[in-house]
């Protein structure tokens, strides 16, 4: 019997990461997207006047805090449904799997890979639009976006929110046969945390610190498991010999 | 003969209602060359996939260099053989040190940089070590998957069709490798659709379709199927060939080769004995007054018993 490797897991993390950094497409993916949640809400902010009112300081301050929250479920989604199939179709999954890397490893590595990059721009375009809006808006509303009670949950949502997608993203990309369908049912998965998140964020169901503290330990208990059920459903057999599209 | 580094017992694989292996047993000498023929759908791959520990096998057992093949070992087998699969399934955005450094990793390899050098060094792609996969030619990347396969030194190599879609100077190059891993004392299990390679490469060879048709030697097969035979071919047909060939020594039989008309005519005989039959042969044509053009031990190819087998295969399904 083998042992959990940290080598095979690195190499994984590794490769992937190489892989990402060799393809245009995701680069620009993945530098669009965040652009544009980070764009958008600076620029509501900067334009909020110093003489609007609290509750309509409030609704903003909200809804820009809500846009970077897309980033960590968005970006991995897409590159976590890819991650199993988008290998199977290349003809790459074949070779990796006559290894002795274990199911749990390689899915491990490649849930690291994307997890990593995900949370980083995620925490960036978090900490851009903060010093944005600290530096260049009025004191009121500075204030305002400071002090938003969305500010720390948001920060503790996001690695519990890509964790989510990415446990997701690779259950669906281990079991469908064609990456498109891949993708499209792992945006849809990512789906109920992130509303849930968002009836929070916009208040629609009050955000009080023992619910968003449940949601977080019922998200970080799901993502803890997930990859041993994730693995138990990376079924080897089927990926080698089952329809190819 | 060296000890066995594969034993199989019955192996068969289901999938569904489908028998595409049934139950099939054999065993590969250590350093071997052991040829796996069949048409498409025989069950080749199937069998490669179960003794890779791809996937599980429905009825039987095997033993993989010394281990049995079962869930529990599947990692240990897996580190000491390696698979090449029919599509290199190189990763074509990393260059050929990239995708070798993975796998290399992946086996948990000690001196990585060693082995992967050995491993270039061999298959003569150390000048394009640092190209991307995706800029190399169908044959450089089947080399440099066969350099991935190479890299955790192992005891069984499975080579899935490895010369498919490479043209012949390419092929040529394949071959060349695998009779230095035959050298090394390595063990190479080929599954091949040419049966020219089969030939030229393996020690023994197994032709299935789904069942374990035959197994043996190249030599051996041919001499089981097809009984021997001499070829003869004269300026013009015979006037009376019964005549000619009648009552000769250790001939058993014979029958033409060529429609009758003008030109050189052909005749096949079946003998016991080429080496007491062809001068006696030669007599009597002489005797006959007939221009002998040539007179020789026909040769069965492995492509004649594969084709026997098969045809004997098909003409079985189709009666039951």
């Amino acid at each position: 019997m083998m042992s959990m490797s940290a080598t095979r897991v690195t190499a994984v993390i590794r490769k992937e990461l190489a892989e990402f950094r060799r393809n245009r497409l995701i680069i620009i993916t993945a530098s669009i997207l965040p652009l544009i949640f980070l764009v958008e809400p600076t620029v509501d902010i900067l334009t909020i006047k110093a003489s609007a009112s609290t509750a309509a300081l409030d609704r903003r301050v909200e809804l820009s805090l809500f846009l970077p929250l897309l980033v960590p479920v968005l970006l991995p989604a897409i590159l976590s449904a890819y991650s199993v199939v988008g290998e199977r179709e290349q003809g790459t999954l074949e070779p990796v799997l006559t290894t002795p890397i274990s199911r749990l490893e390689l899915l491990l590595g490649k849930a690291a890979a994307i997890f990593m990059p995900a949370i980083a721009v995620a925490y960036l375009i978090f900490g851009v639009f903060v010093a944005i809006t600290q530096l260049g808006t009025a004191s009121a509303v500075a204030t305002a976006v400071l002090h938003a009670p969305q500010l720390p949950a948001e920060l503790v949502f996001i690695p519990l929110l890509a964790a989510w997608t990415i446990w997701v993203g690779l259950a669906i990309s281990a079991r469908v046969t064609d990456t498109r369908v891949a993708q499209q049912l792992s945006l849809l998965a990512s789906l109920p945390p992130f509303a849930l998140t968002a009836l929070m964020s916009f208040q629609i169901i009050r955000p009080t610190f023992g619910l968003a503290a449940a949601l977080a330990g019922g998200l970080l208990a799901i993502d803890c498991v997930a990859c041993l059920a994730v693995a138990r459903m990376f079924d080897r057999e089927r990926l080698i010999t089952g329809p190819q599209h | 003969m060296n000890p066995a580094t594969i034993e199989v017992s019955h192996l068969t694989k289901t999938f569904g209602e489908r028998k595409a292996v049934d139950d099939v047993s054999f065993g590969v000498a250590r350093g071997e060359v052991f040829g796996f023929l069949g048409p498409n759908g025989a069950g080749k791959t199937t069998t490669v996939r179960i003794l890779g520990t791809l996937i599980a096998p429905t009825v039987g057992s095997a033993v993989i260099a010394g281990i049995p093949l079962e869930p529990a070992w599947a990692a240990e087998i897996r580190q000491r053989i390696s698979i090449m699969p029919e599509s290199p399934g190189l990763y074509q955005r990393l260059t050929v040190t990239e995708n070798l450094e993975y796998f290399a990793r992946l086996y948990g390899l000690p001196g990585r940089q060693e082995r992967m050098k050995q491993a270039l060094e061999a298959v003569g792609l150390t000048d394009r070590a640092h190209d991307l996969c995706g800029s190399l030619s169908k044959g450089l990347r089947q080399r440099a998957a066969l350099a991935r396969t190479l890299l955790n030194d192992p005891v069984v190599m499975f080579l899935d069709e490895p010369t498919s879609g490479l043209d012949p100077a390419a092929a040529h190059e394949v071959h060349d490798l695998i009779s230095g891993l035959r050298d090394r004392g390595v063990t190479v299990f080929l599954t091949t659709h040419r049966l020219d390679e089969a030939e030229r490469l393996c020690d023994r060879v197994a032709i299935m379709n789904s069942t374990l048709r035959t197994i043996g030697r190249p030599d051996e097969l041919r001499q089981q199927l097809f009984s021997r035979s001499l070829a003869v071919t004269t300026a013009a047909a015979l006037a009376r060939p019964d005549q000619v060939f009648a009552g000769l020594p250790a001939v058993q039989g014979w029958r033409a080769t060529s429609s009758p008309g003008r030109g050189p005519a052909g005749y096949e005989l079946t003998v016991t004995d080429p080496d007491k039959a062809a001068p006696a042969v030669t007599r009597s044509l002489v005797a006959a007054e007939a221009d002998v053009l040539s007179i020789a031990e026909s040769r069965r190819t492995l492509e004649d018993v594969y084709l026997q087998l098969v045809d004997d295969t098909d003409n079985t399904k189709a009666r039951s």
